[in-house]
């Protein structure tokens, strides 16, 4: 547990600072590149989290993509030099996040969360893992999971079965969203001189 | 002292980690040899890239001197194989320059951000049987993933040059990533669909036989992709030295240099063990249970010398010729293969799912004469492919020997 | 590392990109900042779907992977709203030839 806490607070540690640079640094591309950074240790903290599956998506669609169409973005236009200034709602600003991170970490703090007990840790994380990782029978048995059927059940358990049964519904609306956002970036991208 | 993995841990299937692990757990406390066997693993991966890095510059020249009908670097070492360290030597004892009006911790990262995915992505393939240092069920997704970090290095390398061919070569690097991005990933699924998962341990173990017959689209266009994605030569716009000179590592000398073109051809040798992961049957041929290795890289050194061949064979193409090619051709080859693979996967497979060496074979029947015909196709559409720009003798005959003007 | 922890550095997290959004003026910056607060949210959910019990955990053990599905929604809403967000920038660049939020604002005449 001390080797994930170390990683826990080294991540922790580069997101914050990360995300500050973003909002901080007047130097447009440099946030950029920080954003980029942000979104490794979220993929981090993912991946402590057994989430392993979701800290590929991340990389793959945040890093990947949306941090290039940043990128791209501060390239593009010149707005650059001029940096990213603040505008005169500094104190609003600054009030109202601060309030609402009161909030929340007194929620989170005070909060009698059902957490799943101890003998139910060690099968979660077995299916969690499972979903990026592939666990032979004599693993599963190590780790203490000897029934057939129970083998059986952690080894099928993955995001995509969830995505397809009991999802289905917002997966294809999230399809059909995609298909939206793509004719209207078209839209938006000819201008009007093609029409 | 007896130290045990946990079952659940990533390494827990891997061979050459408990080796080591066993060994050095015998004298070390459990977690130090926790530590101890994993930096080992990482000294070993590191190394390997890099000498394979070197290698691989000393391969390319040599065999694309053989393709120009000449010798290549043999001067240093047997047929010249010190050559690498000779360039490294060299390199090292340049100068180490930052332009003036650069940014200049931006700047000096580059070579660290493009080193550092290359390195990642050879986590996840099975050098051999049980040796991929994480076994990850979605170790295609990875590649891909950490693969596309390579972008963010290339543009960070061409803004903070503070040079117009620099950032030139950055915007054009990246169009040309983002577009062979979209087939690459399409081609894949194929592959994906027909070995049943996304880890490369258990493609490899789909492959009765090779994928490069059954999916002989997919490799197409994976290949073709991928050249453009390492900016190879028929598709090496972002580098193009006869146009922007060097493209986005224009401004950098001495060690970083020798990095950037490290992590280049370190990304080649990668994706090339890919490619004979997913397509080649990886480690598998005979006697694969002790040499899986020498099958691997004897397959690997075969995807890198067709890498070399196209590189000596294909001028390079124009900008657009290079988007029309993933848009107009790729694009829609992926498509169709995905289409094909998904019916045929669809009808072919058992109840539980799984794919029987003969549904492969009717696979590889079905899929080589439509790779055959969709290419022949595709390639009679797209009109860039067909016109030949038609040049005509311009009216001003220039005079063959010098005239002198008489006043 | 616990639930409690991470729930606190996605709740910064969440408040930071919230400044950035409220005080920068740059549309780049703002939708950034926004980038950041989806952040936030997904590391809350995988976070509490990791740690905390789901009503369903006795039908089907799958059910501890809920958290990670809304995450994946919200991963692909962001990029959908990415392209669109800075397609209209770049139509406003265009025609305004400014990125400037307190300087485009032609609406309020």
């Amino acid at each position: 547990m001390l080797f994930q806490d170390v990683v826990f607070w080294v991540l922790a540690i580069v997101a914050i600072g990360a995300a500050l640079g973003v909002v901080v640094i007047r130097d447009l591309f440099r946030s950029a590149l920080l954003l980029a950074l942000v979104f490794i240790a979220v993929a981090g903290f993912f991946v402590l989290m057994s989430a392993e599956f979701l800290a590929v998506v991340q990389v793959l669609i945040y890093v990947g993509a949306i941090s290039i169409l940043f990128i791209f973005a501060v390239m593009l236009t010149s707005d650059v030099r001029r940096g990213n200034l603040p505008n005169r709602l500094q104190i609003p600003a600054v009030v109202l996040p601060a309030l609402l991170l009161a909030a929340m970490v007194v929620t989170a703090v005070s909060t009698d969360w059902r957490l799943i007990p101890d003998s139910q840790q060690e099968r979660v994380g077995l299916v969690q893992t499972q979903s990026v990782n592939v666990l032979s029978d004599s693993a599963l048995e190590q780790a203490g999971v000897s029934s057939p059927e129970e083998m059986q059940e952690i080894q099928q358990a993955g995001i995509a079965d969830l995505l397809i049964s009991d999802f289905v519904l917002p997966f294809e609306v999230a399809s059909v969203l995609l298909l939206a956002a793509l004719i209207g970036a078209l839209a938006l991208a000819r201008g009007r001189e093609g029409t | 002292m007896n130290c045990q993995l946990a079952a659940d841990n990533i390494l827990f299937e891997n061979a050459l980690y408990r080796v080591i692990y066993d060994a050095v757990g015998s004298f070390l406390p459990c977690w130090l040899a926790y530590v101890a066997a994993g930096l080992a693993i990482m000294l070993i991966l590191v190394n390997a890239v890099l000498l394979g890095a070197a290698l691989v510059t000393w391969f390319e020249r040599r065999l694309l001197g053989r393709f120009h009908n000449r010798i290549g670097p043999n001067r240093w070492g047997p047929f010249g194989l010190l050559q690498p360290i000779a360039d490294l030597a060299k390199l090292m004892t340049k100068e180490d320059l930052i332009p003036a009006g650069a940014d200049k911790i931006t700047f000096s990262l580059v070579p660290l951000v493009m080193m550092a995915p290359l390195l990642l992505m050879t986590a996840v393939i099975p050098f051999s049987k049980n040796t991929a240092l994480a076994n990850l069920n979605v170790g295609v997704l990875f590649i891909l993933a950490i693969g596309s970090l390579t972008t963010v290095a290339i543009f960070m390398a061409g803004w903070s040059s503070n040079n117009r061919y620099a950032l030139f070569g950055a915007a054009r690097a990246v169009a040309v990533l983002i577009s062979y991005e979209v087939p690459v990933v399409i081609s894949l699924l194929g592959v994906v669909m027909v070995a049943g998962s996304m880890s490369l341990a258990n493609i490899v173990q789909a492959q009765a036989i090779p994928f490069l017959l059954v999916q002989p689209l997919a490799l197409l266009i994976f290949l073709t992709g991928m050249s453009a994605e390492l900016n190879r030569t028929p598709f090496d716009v972002a580098e193009a030295e006869s146009e922007i000179i060097a493209g986005y590592h224009i401004e950098y000398s001495g060690i970083k240099f020798a990095l950037i073109f490290a992590a280049e051809t370190g990304a080649m040798l990668v994706v090339a063990a890919t490619i004979a992961t997913l397509f080649l049957s990886g480690w598998v041929g005979p006697f694969a249970e002790y040499i899986g290795w020498f099958w691997f890289l004897l397959k690997t050194l075969l995807v890198l010398f067709v890498f070399v061949w196209i590189r000596a064979t294909y001028p390079r193409l124009r900008v657009d010729q290079i988007m029309a090619l993933s848009w107009k051709f790729l694009l829609p080859l992926s498509l169709i293969n995905l289409a094909a693979t998904t019916l045929e996967v669809f009808f072919l497979r058992d109840s539980a799912g799984t794919l029987a060496t003969i549904d492969l074979w009717i696979m590889a029947g079905i899929n080589i004469p439509l790779a055959l015909g969709c290419i022949f196709l595709f390639g009679n559409l797209v009109p860039e492919n067909a016109k030949v720009l038609s040049v005509r003798p311009t009216t001003v005959v220039v005079p063959a020997v010098a005239t002198v003007e008489v006043r | 590392m616990s639930l409690e922890s991470m729930l606190i550095v996605a709740a910064i997290l969440f408040c930071i990109g919230l400044y950035g959004a409220l005080a920068r003026s740059n549309v780049i910056a703002v939708l950034m900042s926004i980038e950041l607060m989806f952040n936030g949210v997904n590391l809350t959910f995988v976070a509490l779907s990791r740690y905390v019990v789901p009503q369903a955990i006795q039908d089907n053990i799958a059910s501890v992977l809920t958290g990670q599905v809304f995450a994946v929604f919200i991963i692909t809403v962001a990029a959908a709203e990415i392209a669109l967000g800075l397609g209209i920038v770049f139509a406003m660049y265009r025609s305004t030839e400014t990125v400037n939020l307190t300087e485009a604002a032609q609406l309020r005449y």
